[in-house]
């Protein structure tokens, strides 16, 4: 099989009444590294994830990804406040895989295996939207993850949990990029970054600012914005 | 004063008996209003859904027109059905004029527009909820509806059953198009208004007490359906 990446944006620009809220990103994501977009709020990052996810058209400029065949089974997307369906939690993470005429047998084992990795297995036939808020996060990347994607993209994964259930989370999304699924996630909490990217993107007022490994980006950023952000100073 | 009194008394007594031209009424009440309900909302339904979703031109207009329907005069209802079956008009050779079958029509009609007003509004909350998940899963439209109408399930339940509600109570309709007929086309509310200008108050009484207790059974059900899907 034939691998969807990199993605390539070539100068893509979002416009709404007039406001540039994505205002000419050219940037490639290759396979392999981790890769944290983080900025602060209002940045553009969730809009950046929609883009690329192809929820959302850019106003110009051009999103590509490598291989012709249909992107969409490629990719995956877990959004900041987990959309469940008012199912069981076996059943929500079969749900997409019945969208793409999966046979019942085999999501059933797809999905069984999705929720022993998640941690979830013992919930299977609880109501999803009953769970706690870690839960249901960790249904929803269960849930994207059951469909093996290519590349899945995170938004805020972590954004309104507690530290331990932050800490599942960031584990989850070790383990998944360590099975080799290419993550792209947001994120504004430093310490996050720290722990889990490979690769940062730092984006803003809808542009980016700089791109590099982690380790330089928190060394020695390049742009004084960056400098500022790394700082922990209020930048936007 | 006493007049109601010995009304009551006698409309209880009449209800326990369990008098048989009373279960014939309450039976073809039934029958007709819930097979009414159950083609209104196979026709419902779907139509909210796909109002709900879909977005072309005129879908606008079409919304404002169907919740102007939600409020159609049942009696109106029932002179256009009328019309339509009577021997001159062009389902007049079908013969369903004054059958229970006319009744289930008209009744149908009443109640299309209010199941197709409600879960639309229904599902469109529900959309919005759910749309850049079902987009990210790539569902296609038919999947979307099928998605939406089967998580809103509980909330639906409560806009057929307010279709049964108002299609239960509903004279102006079933009268003109069933005629009344005893043993033929003869419902609860018709029964009603019969009894009640032929000075029979015990009877209309029981019959009112019936149809009340129909419509609090109903409401019982939206209630328990509303508590059981509030844990989903």
């Amino acid at each position: 099989m034939t691998s969807i990446l990199p993605l390539v944006l070539d100068a893509v620009r979002l416009e709404r009444d007039g406001q540039q809220l994505i205002d000419g990103i050219s940037l490639r994501l290759e396979a392999g590294p981790l890769s944290v977009i983080v900025g602060p709020n209002g940045a553009g990052k969730s809009l950046l994830l929609r883009l690329c996810h192809g929820l959302l058209q850019p106003s110009s400029g051009k999103i590509s990804w490598a291989s012709s065949r249909p992107a969409a089974t490629g990719q995956a997307m877990v959004f900041q406040k987990p959309v469940l369906l008012r199912r069981t939690v076996l059943a929500n993470v079969e749900y997409p895989l019945r969208l793409r005429g999966m046979a019942r047998r085999a999501r059933r084992a797809r999905a069984s295996e999705a929720l022993e990795l998640t941690g979830l297995a013992a919930l299977s036939a609880r109501q999803a939207r009953v769970l706690s808020g870690g839960e249901q996060q960790r249904l929803a990347i269960a849930r994207a993850w059951a469909l093996e994607p290519e590349v899945l993209f995170l938004d805020e994964p972590t954004a309104s949990l507690d530290p331990s259930a932050t800490r599942e989370i960031e584990n989850l999304i070790r383990t998944i990029h360590g099975s080799g699924t290419k993550i792209v996630m947001t994120s504004h909490r430093l310490g996050q970054v720290r722990r889990l990217a490979d690769e940062v993107v730092f984006l803003l007022g809808g542009k980016v600012i700089e791109k590099s490994a982690v380790a330089p980006f928190f060394a020695r950023p390049r742009s004084a914005q960056a400098r500022a952000f790394v700082a922990g100073e209020l930048v936007g | 004063m006493n007049e109601l009194y010995a009304g009551l008394v006698d409309a209880f007594s009449l209800v326990l008996s369990g008098n048989e031209d009373l279960m014939e009424i309450i039976a073809l009440s039934l029958k007709v209003s819930l097979t009414a309900v159950a083609i209104a909302a196979l026709i419902g339904l779907p139509l909210g859904a796909a109002l709900a979703i879909a977005r072309f031109p005129g879908r606008g207009v079409l919304v404002i027109v169907v919740n102007t329907l939600m409020g159609l005069p049942p009696v109106v209802v029932g002179l256009v059905v009328y019309l339509l079956l009577s021997r001159a008009g062009p389902f007049g050779v079908l013969g369903l004029l004054f059958t229970p079958y006319a009744m289930i029509i008209a009744q149908a009609l009443l109640v299309t527009p209010i199941i197709t007003a409600v879960s639309r509004q229904i599902i469109a909350g529900l959309w919005d909820e759910y749309r850049e998940q079902l987009q990210s899963f790539a569902a296609r439209p038919r999947q979307v509806a099928a998605t939406l109408l089967w998580d809103g399930r509980f909330e639906l339940l409560t806009a057929v059953l307010a279709g049964f509600g108002r299609a239960v109570a509903e004279v102006g309709a079933v009268m003109i198009v069933g005629g009344n007929i005893e043993h033929a086309t003869r419902v609860l509310t018709t029964a009603i208004a019969l009894e009640t200008s032929k000075g029979d108050l015990s009877m209309a009484i029981g019959l009112g007490i019936i149809l009340i207790m129909l419509s609090v059974g109903v409401n019982l059900i939206v209630h328990l359906a509303g508590a059981y899907g509030a844990k989903r």
